[in-house]
Protein backbone atom coordinates (compact mmCIF):
# COMPACT_ATOMS: atom_id res chain seq x y z
CA UNK A 1 0.00 0.00 0.00
CA UNK A 2 1.49 3.40 -0.70
CA UNK A 3 1.01 6.45 1.17
CA UNK A 4 -0.67 9.84 -0.13
CA UNK A 5 -1.69 12.83 0.59
CA UNK A 6 -5.58 12.04 0.24
CA UNK A 7 -5.53 9.68 2.74
CA UNK A 8 -6.30 9.98 6.38
CA UNK A 9 -5.19 7.82 8.83
CA UNK A 10 -5.60 7.38 13.19
CA UNK A 11 -3.43 5.68 15.37
CA UNK A 12 -3.85 1.82 16.10
CA UNK A 13 -6.59 -0.29 18.38
CA UNK A 14 -3.86 -1.49 20.55
CA UNK A 15 -1.73 2.30 20.75
CA UNK A 16 -2.35 5.19 22.76
CA UNK A 17 -0.70 8.52 22.02
CA UNK A 18 0.02 10.86 24.89
CA UNK A 19 1.91 13.47 26.04
CA UNK A 20 4.11 12.66 28.95
CA UNK A 21 5.74 15.63 31.12
CA UNK A 22 8.36 13.94 32.53
CA UNK A 23 9.59 12.71 29.31
CA UNK A 24 8.73 16.21 27.74
CA UNK A 25 7.65 14.17 24.51
CA UNK A 26 4.87 12.28 23.09
CA UNK A 27 4.74 8.59 23.80
CA UNK A 28 3.28 6.11 21.86
CA UNK A 29 2.06 3.48 24.55
CA UNK A 30 1.38 -0.43 23.85
CA UNK A 31 1.31 -3.85 25.80
CA UNK A 32 4.39 -3.59 28.24
CA UNK A 33 6.04 -1.30 25.79
CA UNK A 34 6.45 2.62 25.14
CA UNK A 35 8.22 4.47 22.07
CA UNK A 36 9.25 8.06 22.76
CA UNK A 37 8.18 9.92 19.73
CA UNK A 38 11.11 12.74 18.96
CA UNK A 39 9.38 16.08 18.31
CA UNK A 40 8.34 15.69 14.45
CA UNK A 41 6.90 12.65 14.81
CA UNK A 42 5.07 14.01 17.65
CA UNK A 43 3.86 16.64 15.40
CA UNK A 44 3.03 14.64 12.90
CA UNK A 45 1.54 12.00 14.90
CA UNK A 46 -0.97 14.22 17.31
CA UNK A 47 -2.71 15.32 13.89
CA UNK A 48 -3.61 11.38 12.84
CA UNK A 49 -7.19 11.89 13.94
CA UNK A 50 -9.09 9.92 11.80
CA UNK A 51 -10.68 13.19 9.80
CA UNK A 52 -7.76 14.95 8.63
CA UNK A 53 -6.06 13.67 5.04
CA UNK A 54 -2.49 14.16 5.53
CA UNK A 55 -2.36 17.64 3.01
CA UNK A 56 -4.38 19.17 5.77
CA UNK A 57 -1.55 17.40 8.90
CA UNK A 58 1.33 18.65 6.64
CA UNK A 59 -0.33 21.86 6.06
CA UNK A 60 -0.77 22.51 9.85
CA UNK A 61 2.74 21.34 10.97
CA UNK A 62 3.82 23.56 8.14
CA UNK A 63 1.85 26.62 9.49
CA UNK A 64 3.12 25.86 13.46
CA UNK A 65 6.64 26.03 12.44
CA UNK A 66 6.23 28.42 9.41
CA UNK A 67 7.75 26.37 6.88
CA UNK A 68 7.03 24.55 3.80
CA UNK A 69 7.70 21.46 1.67
CA UNK A 70 7.11 18.50 4.41
CA UNK A 71 4.65 16.57 2.38
CA UNK A 72 7.46 14.08 1.43
CA UNK A 73 8.67 13.74 5.37
CA UNK A 74 4.82 13.52 6.31
CA UNK A 75 4.34 10.58 3.82
CA UNK A 76 8.08 8.79 4.46
CA UNK A 77 7.19 9.06 8.23
CA UNK A 78 3.64 7.40 7.95
CA UNK A 79 4.69 4.67 5.64
CA UNK A 80 7.11 3.61 8.75
CA UNK A 81 4.49 4.52 11.07
CA UNK A 82 2.26 2.03 9.24
CA UNK A 83 4.92 -0.45 8.50
CA UNK A 84 5.45 -0.70 12.55
CA UNK A 85 1.92 -1.26 13.11
CA UNK A 86 1.61 2.56 15.11
CA UNK A 87 -1.20 3.76 12.39
CA UNK A 88 -4.16 2.53 10.41
CA UNK A 89 -6.04 3.85 7.73
CA UNK A 90 -9.38 4.91 7.77
CA UNK B 1 11.31 16.02 45.15
CA UNK B 2 14.88 15.01 45.40
CA UNK B 3 15.25 13.99 42.08
CA UNK B 4 19.31 12.62 41.27
CA UNK B 5 21.22 13.85 38.27
CA UNK B 6 22.29 10.92 37.44
CA UNK B 7 18.90 8.90 38.05
CA UNK B 8 16.33 8.96 35.52
CA UNK B 9 12.60 8.29 36.10
CA UNK B 10 10.93 5.08 36.41
CA UNK B 11 9.02 4.13 33.69
CA UNK B 12 7.08 1.06 34.72
CA UNK B 13 5.09 0.20 37.93
CA UNK B 14 4.52 -3.80 38.57
CA UNK B 15 1.63 -3.63 41.00
CA UNK B 16 1.22 -7.04 42.32
CA UNK B 17 -1.78 -6.30 44.10
CA UNK B 18 -2.20 -9.52 46.46
CA UNK B 19 -0.32 -13.03 46.37
CA UNK B 20 -4.21 -14.73 46.55
CA UNK B 21 -3.90 -17.10 43.94
CA UNK B 22 -6.34 -19.91 43.00
CA UNK B 23 -3.38 -21.55 40.71
CA UNK B 24 -0.67 -23.50 42.29
CA UNK B 25 1.98 -23.56 39.90
CA UNK B 26 5.55 -25.36 40.12
CA UNK B 27 7.13 -22.35 38.41
CA UNK B 28 5.31 -19.83 40.58
CA UNK B 29 7.41 -15.99 41.02
CA UNK B 30 5.78 -15.38 44.42
CA UNK B 31 8.30 -15.42 46.73
CA UNK B 32 8.33 -18.70 48.80
CA UNK B 33 7.55 -17.68 51.92
CA UNK B 34 4.25 -15.26 50.52
CA UNK B 35 2.22 -16.82 53.08
CA UNK B 36 3.99 -15.10 55.59
CA UNK B 37 3.52 -11.32 54.30
CA UNK B 38 1.92 -8.87 56.24
CA UNK B 39 -2.20 -7.61 55.33
CA UNK B 40 -2.39 -6.29 51.64
CA UNK B 41 -2.86 -2.62 50.80
CA UNK B 42 -6.11 -0.67 50.64
CA UNK B 43 -7.49 0.51 48.03
CA UNK B 44 -6.89 3.72 48.76
CA UNK B 45 -3.13 3.16 49.61
CA UNK B 46 -3.10 1.92 46.08
CA UNK B 47 -4.47 4.91 44.96
CA UNK B 48 -1.82 6.98 46.46
CA UNK B 49 0.81 4.96 44.83
CA UNK B 50 -0.61 5.35 41.60
CA UNK B 51 -0.76 9.01 41.94
CA UNK B 52 3.14 9.23 43.49
CA UNK B 53 4.07 7.05 40.67
CA UNK B 54 2.43 9.05 38.17
CA UNK B 55 3.94 11.94 39.59
CA UNK B 56 7.46 10.02 39.00
CA UNK B 57 6.77 9.68 35.83
CA UNK B 58 5.62 6.01 35.24
CA UNK B 59 3.48 5.15 32.37
CA UNK B 60 3.22 1.84 32.11
CA UNK B 61 1.29 0.27 34.73
CA UNK B 62 1.35 -3.79 34.92
CA UNK B 63 -1.57 -5.28 37.86
CA UNK B 64 -0.63 -9.00 38.58
CA UNK B 65 -0.69 -10.82 41.48
CA UNK B 66 -0.94 -13.51 43.13
CA UNK B 67 -4.49 -13.41 40.74
CA UNK B 68 -5.42 -9.48 40.19
CA UNK B 69 -8.80 -10.45 40.39
CA UNK B 70 -9.11 -11.63 43.28
CA UNK B 71 -9.09 -8.26 44.36
CA UNK B 72 -12.87 -7.06 44.52
CA UNK B 73 -11.62 -3.29 44.04
CA UNK B 74 -9.57 -4.44 40.82
CA UNK B 75 -11.84 -1.99 38.67
CA UNK B 76 -11.73 0.87 41.17
CA UNK B 77 -7.97 0.79 41.20
CA UNK B 78 -8.00 0.31 37.00
CA UNK B 79 -9.90 3.57 37.17
CA UNK B 80 -8.10 5.76 38.62
CA UNK B 81 -4.64 3.84 37.01
CA UNK B 82 -6.38 5.66 33.82
CA UNK B 83 -7.45 9.31 34.75
CA UNK B 84 -4.01 9.23 35.86
CA UNK B 85 -2.90 8.24 32.36
CA UNK B 86 -1.40 4.95 32.86
CA UNK B 87 -1.48 2.33 30.25
CA UNK B 88 -2.84 -0.28 31.68
CA UNK B 89 -1.60 -4.15 31.45
CA UNK B 90 -3.86 -6.84 33.51
CA UNK B 91 -1.91 -10.02 34.06
CA UNK B 92 -4.23 -12.61 34.72
CA UNK B 93 -5.09 -16.18 34.92
CA UNK B 94 -8.28 -15.61 33.69
CA UNK B 95 -9.87 -17.77 36.76
CA UNK B 96 -12.53 -15.15 37.97
CA UNK B 97 -12.77 -13.19 34.52
CA UNK B 98 -16.78 -13.46 33.97
CA UNK B 99 -18.75 -11.26 31.61
CA UNK B 100 -19.73 -8.64 34.27
CA UNK B 101 -16.24 -8.15 35.33
CA UNK B 102 -14.63 -7.73 31.84
CA UNK B 103 -17.32 -5.38 30.86
CA UNK B 104 -16.71 -3.06 34.07
CA UNK B 105 -12.89 -3.36 33.50
CA UNK B 106 -13.37 -2.38 30.15
CA UNK B 107 -15.49 0.46 31.10
CA UNK B 108 -12.93 1.66 33.79
CA UNK B 109 -10.24 1.74 31.00
CA UNK B 110 -8.45 -1.07 30.89
CA UNK B 111 -6.29 -1.33 28.21
CA UNK B 112 -4.91 -4.92 28.02
CA UNK B 113 -5.29 -8.53 29.28
CA UNK B 114 -2.37 -10.60 28.59
CA UNK B 115 -4.32 -14.24 29.80
CA UNK B 116 -1.19 -17.01 31.20
CA UNK B 117 -1.67 -20.49 30.85
CA UNK B 118 0.02 -20.49 34.48
CA UNK B 119 -0.66 -23.45 36.19
CA UNK B 120 1.58 -27.02 36.31
CA UNK B 121 1.14 -29.68 34.09
CA UNK B 122 -1.57 -30.73 35.14
CA UNK B 123 -3.19 -27.70 33.79
CA UNK B 124 -1.32 -28.08 30.63
CA UNK B 125 -2.60 -31.91 30.81
CA UNK B 126 -5.98 -30.59 31.19
CA UNK B 127 -5.23 -28.71 28.24
CA UNK B 128 -4.08 -30.45 25.63
CA UNK B 129 -6.89 -33.42 26.01
CA UNK B 130 -9.72 -30.54 25.94
CA UNK B 131 -11.02 -30.86 29.53
CA UNK B 132 -12.30 -28.44 32.08
CA UNK B 133 -9.97 -25.73 31.79
CA UNK B 134 -9.21 -25.56 28.82
CA UNK B 135 -13.36 -24.57 28.53
CA UNK B 136 -12.28 -21.95 30.98
CA UNK B 137 -9.70 -20.34 28.58
CA UNK B 138 -11.70 -21.11 25.49
CA UNK B 139 -14.41 -19.07 27.67
CA UNK B 140 -12.44 -16.55 28.42
CA UNK B 141 -10.49 -16.04 25.22
CA UNK B 142 -13.76 -15.39 23.74
CA UNK B 143 -14.68 -12.67 25.70
CA UNK B 144 -11.44 -10.89 25.37
CA UNK B 145 -12.34 -10.72 21.87
CA UNK B 146 -15.75 -9.58 22.30
CA UNK B 147 -14.76 -6.87 24.39
CA UNK B 148 -12.62 -5.79 21.75
CA UNK B 149 -9.37 -6.58 23.31
CA UNK B 150 -5.70 -8.14 21.13
CA UNK B 151 -5.63 -11.44 22.07
CA UNK B 152 -2.21 -11.95 23.98
CA UNK B 153 -1.33 -15.10 25.21
CA UNK B 154 1.65 -16.55 27.61
CA UNK B 155 2.64 -19.67 28.33
CA UNK B 156 6.00 -20.37 30.45
CA UNK B 157 7.74 -23.33 29.20
CA UNK B 158 9.33 -26.46 31.01
CA UNK B 159 10.55 -29.89 30.43
CA UNK B 160 6.54 -31.08 30.89
CA UNK B 161 5.03 -28.88 27.93
CA UNK B 162 8.18 -28.14 26.09
CA UNK B 163 7.90 -30.69 23.56
CA UNK B 164 3.86 -29.65 23.46
CA UNK B 165 4.67 -26.18 21.78
CA UNK B 166 3.07 -27.06 18.41
CA UNK B 167 -0.53 -28.05 19.96
CA UNK B 168 0.22 -24.86 22.13
CA UNK B 169 0.62 -22.85 19.28
CA UNK B 170 -2.28 -24.72 17.28
CA UNK B 171 -4.51 -24.24 20.20
CA UNK B 172 -3.62 -20.35 20.29
CA UNK B 173 -4.48 -20.37 16.79
CA UNK B 174 -7.79 -22.15 17.32
CA UNK B 175 -8.35 -19.18 19.89
CA UNK B 176 -7.76 -16.64 17.62
CA UNK B 177 -4.57 -15.26 19.45
CA UNK B 178 -2.66 -12.68 18.40
CA UNK B 179 0.17 -12.41 20.43
CA UNK B 180 1.93 -15.43 21.55
CA UNK B 181 4.83 -15.48 24.41
CA UNK B 182 6.54 -18.30 25.05
CA UNK B 183 8.85 -17.92 27.81
CA UNK B 184 10.81 -20.44 29.33
CA UNK B 185 10.97 -20.56 32.85
CA UNK B 186 13.30 -18.22 34.85
CA UNK B 187 14.02 -19.90 37.96
CA UNK B 188 13.71 -18.19 40.77
CA UNK B 189 11.03 -18.74 43.67
CA UNK B 190 9.46 -21.78 43.48
CA UNK B 191 10.80 -22.53 40.03
CA UNK B 192 13.90 -22.13 42.00
CA UNK B 193 12.74 -25.12 44.37
CA UNK B 194 11.99 -27.27 41.08
CA UNK B 195 14.57 -26.17 38.54
CA UNK B 196 16.09 -30.12 38.39
CA UNK B 197 12.28 -31.18 37.72
CA UNK B 198 11.59 -28.55 35.24
CA UNK B 199 14.75 -27.99 33.43
CA UNK B 200 14.51 -28.82 29.78
CA UNK B 201 17.30 -30.23 28.01
CA UNK B 202 19.26 -28.78 25.14
CA UNK B 203 17.69 -30.47 22.29
CA UNK B 204 14.42 -29.77 23.97
CA UNK B 205 14.78 -26.38 23.70
CA UNK B 206 16.51 -26.02 20.12
CA UNK B 207 13.52 -28.25 18.99
CA UNK B 208 10.93 -25.82 20.41
CA UNK B 209 12.52 -23.22 18.69
CA UNK B 210 12.92 -24.60 15.24
CA UNK B 211 9.00 -25.53 15.76
CA UNK B 212 7.92 -22.00 16.83
CA UNK B 213 10.32 -20.82 13.75
CA UNK B 214 8.44 -23.00 11.41
CA UNK B 215 5.06 -21.98 13.02
CA UNK B 216 5.99 -18.08 12.80
CA UNK B 217 6.70 -18.50 9.21
CA UNK B 218 3.41 -20.51 8.71
CA UNK B 219 1.61 -17.20 10.65
CA UNK B 220 3.45 -14.47 9.58
CA UNK B 221 1.63 -11.24 10.93
CA UNK B 222 -1.32 -12.84 11.91
CA UNK B 223 -0.35 -14.35 15.09
CA UNK B 224 3.09 -12.85 16.61
CA UNK B 225 5.05 -15.30 18.53
CA UNK B 226 8.05 -14.69 20.76
CA UNK B 227 10.24 -17.17 21.94
CA UNK B 228 12.07 -16.49 25.36
CA UNK B 229 14.94 -18.69 25.51
CA UNK B 230 16.02 -20.04 29.03
CA UNK B 231 18.22 -18.54 30.69
CA UNK B 232 20.61 -21.86 31.86
CA UNK B 233 21.13 -22.76 28.10
CA UNK B 234 23.13 -19.43 27.24
CA UNK B 235 26.47 -18.18 28.13
CA UNK B 236 25.38 -14.36 28.56
CA UNK B 237 23.24 -13.65 31.21
CA UNK B 238 20.10 -11.31 31.00
CA UNK B 239 20.45 -7.27 31.97
CA UNK B 240 17.82 -7.90 34.90
CA UNK B 241 15.34 -5.54 34.63
CA UNK B 242 16.74 -3.69 32.21
CA UNK B 243 19.49 -2.25 35.17
CA UNK B 244 19.09 -2.40 38.59
CA UNK B 245 16.64 0.67 39.42
CA UNK B 246 16.37 1.99 35.64
CA UNK B 247 13.34 1.51 34.60
CA UNK B 248 11.08 -0.93 36.63
CA UNK B 249 9.20 -0.40 40.25
CA UNK B 250 7.47 -3.05 41.94
CA UNK B 251 5.33 -2.24 44.43
CA UNK B 252 4.27 -5.65 46.37
CA UNK B 253 1.01 -6.74 47.84
CA UNK B 254 1.82 -5.61 51.39
CA UNK B 255 3.59 -2.14 49.95
CA UNK B 256 7.25 -2.94 50.14
CA UNK B 257 8.86 -1.33 47.26
CA UNK B 258 11.19 -3.28 44.73
CA UNK B 259 13.28 -2.77 41.56
CA UNK B 260 12.33 -5.98 40.96
CA UNK B 261 9.56 -8.69 42.29
CA UNK B 262 11.75 -11.58 43.64
CA UNK B 263 14.39 -8.77 44.78
CA UNK B 264 13.20 -9.31 48.56
CA UNK B 265 15.77 -12.29 48.85
CA UNK B 266 18.46 -10.66 48.60
CA UNK B 267 20.59 -10.12 52.08
CA UNK B 268 21.28 -7.24 54.26
CA UNK B 269 18.64 -5.07 51.99
CA UNK B 270 15.78 -3.03 53.64
CA UNK B 271 13.61 -2.52 51.06
CA UNK B 272 11.02 1.02 51.73
CA UNK B 273 7.34 0.12 52.09
CA UNK B 274 4.80 2.52 50.75
CA UNK B 275 3.19 2.92 54.31
CA UNK B 276 5.89 4.53 55.69
CA UNK B 277 7.32 6.37 52.49
CA UNK B 278 7.02 8.41 49.40
CA UNK B 279 7.71 6.87 45.91
CA UNK B 280 9.86 9.02 44.95
CA UNK B 281 11.93 8.23 48.11
CA UNK B 282 12.26 5.08 47.35
CA UNK B 283 13.52 5.91 43.52
CA UNK B 284 15.32 8.15 44.52
CA UNK B 285 16.99 7.78 47.93
CA UNK B 286 16.26 4.71 49.77
CA UNK B 287 19.64 2.49 50.36
CA UNK B 288 17.68 -0.74 48.92
CA UNK B 289 17.13 0.85 44.95
CA UNK B 290 20.65 2.55 45.23
CA UNK B 291 22.36 -0.77 46.30
CA UNK B 292 23.43 -2.67 42.77
CA UNK B 293 22.27 1.27 40.40
CA UNK B 294 25.47 1.24 38.37
CA UNK B 295 28.91 -0.98 38.39
CA UNK B 296 30.29 0.49 41.45
CA UNK B 297 29.31 -2.23 43.70
CA UNK B 298 30.65 -4.94 41.07
CA UNK B 299 33.56 -7.54 41.72
CA UNK B 300 35.51 -9.91 39.74
CA UNK B 301 35.23 -11.04 36.78
CA UNK B 302 32.55 -8.32 36.12
CA UNK B 303 34.78 -5.01 37.22
CA UNK B 304 36.88 -4.98 34.83
CA UNK B 305 34.81 -7.01 31.87
CA UNK B 306 34.65 -4.76 28.78
CA UNK B 307 30.90 -6.35 28.55
CA UNK B 308 29.68 -4.60 32.15
CA UNK B 309 27.34 -2.07 30.52
CA UNK B 310 25.57 -4.84 28.17
CA UNK B 311 24.36 -6.64 30.94
CA UNK B 312 25.17 -4.96 34.54
CA UNK B 313 26.66 -8.06 35.40
CA UNK B 314 23.48 -9.85 35.05
CA UNK B 315 20.74 -10.96 37.68
CA UNK B 316 21.86 -10.22 41.72
CA UNK B 317 19.09 -12.48 42.79
CA UNK B 318 20.52 -15.62 40.47
CA UNK B 319 23.89 -14.90 42.28
CA UNK B 320 22.92 -14.51 45.21
CA UNK B 321 20.89 -18.02 44.93
CA UNK B 322 23.35 -19.95 43.11
CA UNK B 323 26.41 -18.43 44.49
CA UNK B 324 25.78 -17.02 48.34
CA UNK B 325 27.27 -13.74 47.33
CA UNK B 326 24.87 -10.72 45.69
CA UNK B 327 27.71 -8.95 44.25
CA UNK B 328 29.24 -12.42 42.62
CA UNK B 329 28.93 -12.32 38.06
CA UNK B 330 25.27 -14.06 37.26
CA UNK B 331 26.75 -17.84 36.93
CA UNK B 332 24.70 -18.07 33.91
CA UNK B 333 27.62 -16.01 32.21
CA UNK B 334 29.97 -18.50 31.37
CA UNK B 335 32.78 -15.97 32.84
CA UNK B 336 32.04 -16.47 36.29
CA UNK B 337 33.65 -18.87 38.51
CA UNK B 338 30.53 -20.67 39.45
CA UNK B 339 29.48 -21.81 35.61
CA UNK B 340 29.95 -25.02 35.81
CA UNK B 341 26.65 -25.26 38.54
CA UNK B 342 24.97 -24.15 35.36
CA UNK B 343 26.22 -26.19 32.91
CA UNK B 344 25.57 -29.56 35.04
CA UNK B 345 22.21 -29.04 35.47
CA UNK B 346 21.56 -28.33 31.91
CA UNK B 347 23.66 -31.35 31.39
CA UNK B 348 22.03 -33.54 33.83
CA UNK B 349 18.35 -32.34 32.77
CA UNK B 350 16.38 -35.46 32.22
CA UNK B 351 18.12 -38.44 33.90
CA UNK B 352 16.16 -40.54 36.04
CA UNK B 353 17.58 -39.46 39.30
CA UNK B 354 16.35 -35.98 38.40
CA UNK B 355 13.09 -36.42 37.58
CA UNK B 356 12.44 -39.15 40.37
CA UNK B 357 12.02 -36.54 43.00
CA UNK B 358 8.40 -34.98 43.43
CA UNK B 359 7.79 -31.29 42.38
CA UNK B 360 6.77 -29.11 45.06
CA UNK B 361 3.12 -27.02 44.03
CA UNK B 362 2.58 -23.50 45.16
CA UNK B 363 0.49 -23.59 48.06
CA UNK B 364 -0.21 -22.07 51.35
CA UNK B 365 0.24 -24.92 53.09
CA UNK B 366 3.57 -25.79 51.21
CA UNK B 367 5.07 -22.08 52.25
CA UNK B 368 3.78 -22.04 55.61
CA UNK B 369 5.77 -25.22 56.02
CA UNK B 370 8.76 -24.29 53.88
CA UNK B 371 8.75 -20.97 56.76
CA UNK B 372 8.79 -23.48 59.67
CA UNK B 373 11.50 -25.37 57.74
CA UNK B 374 13.43 -22.12 57.35
CA UNK B 375 12.97 -21.36 61.16
CA UNK B 376 13.80 -24.07 62.29
CA UNK B 377 17.02 -23.96 60.36
CA UNK B 378 16.71 -27.47 58.61
CA UNK B 379 16.77 -26.40 55.04
CA UNK B 380 19.89 -26.46 52.83
CA UNK B 381 22.30 -23.66 52.55
CA UNK B 382 20.70 -23.03 48.22
CA UNK B 383 16.79 -23.21 49.62
CA UNK B 384 17.52 -20.95 52.63
CA UNK B 385 18.53 -17.97 50.34
CA UNK B 386 14.89 -18.20 49.02
CA UNK B 387 13.40 -16.33 52.27
CA UNK B 388 13.41 -12.77 53.24
CA UNK B 389 15.42 -12.12 55.99
CA UNK B 390 13.01 -9.42 57.09
CA UNK B 391 10.36 -11.85 57.57
CA UNK B 392 12.48 -14.68 59.16
CA UNK B 393 13.42 -12.38 62.00
CA UNK B 394 9.45 -11.59 61.96
CA UNK B 395 9.08 -15.44 62.56
CA UNK B 396 11.77 -15.37 65.45
CA UNK B 397 14.38 -16.70 63.20
CA UNK B 398 17.59 -15.70 63.35
CA UNK B 399 20.23 -14.99 60.21
S1 LIG C 1 31.73 -11.06 33.57
FE1 LIG C 1 30.05 -9.94 34.49
S2 LIG C 1 29.84 -8.08 33.28
FE2 LIG C 1 31.10 -9.51 32.10
S3 LIG C 1 29.66 -10.56 30.74
FE3 LIG C 1 29.89 -11.80 32.58
S4 LIG C 1 28.25 -11.13 33.95
FE4 LIG C 1 28.48 -9.58 32.35
S1 LIG D 1 18.55 -9.50 39.92
FE1 LIG D 1 16.87 -9.85 41.15
S2 LIG D 1 15.93 -7.95 41.03
FE2 LIG D 1 17.12 -8.05 39.31
S3 LIG D 1 15.91 -8.95 37.73
FE3 LIG D 1 17.02 -10.50 38.69
S4 LIG D 1 15.63 -11.30 40.09
FE4 LIG D 1 15.00 -9.32 39.56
Amino acid sequence: MSVAADQVYTVARLFRLQWEPAQNAWVLLYPEGMVQLNQSAGEIMKRLDGTRTLADVTAGCEADFATTGLLDDVLGFVAGAVEQGWVRRV
Amino acid sequence: MSERRDVGPPLWLLAELTYRCPLHCVFCYNPVDYAGQGAELSTDDWKRVLREGRALGAAQLGLSGGEPLLRDDLEAIVREARQLGYYINLLTSGVGLTETRIAALRDAGLDHIQLSFQDSTREMNDFLSSTRTFDLKNRVAQLIKQYDYPMVLNCVLHRYNIDHVQQILEMAEAMGAEYVELANTQYYSWAYLNREQLMPTREQVERAEAVTDAYREKVKARMRLFFVPPDYHGSRPKKCTNGWGQVFMTVRADGSVLPCHTAGMLPGLEFPNVREHSLAWAWYDSPGFNRFRGTAWMKEPCRSCPEQEKDLGGCRCQAWMMTGDAEAADPVCDRSPHHAQVTDMVAAAGTPAVIERPVVFRTDRTSRALIDERVAGTPTADRARLFEPALIADCGGER
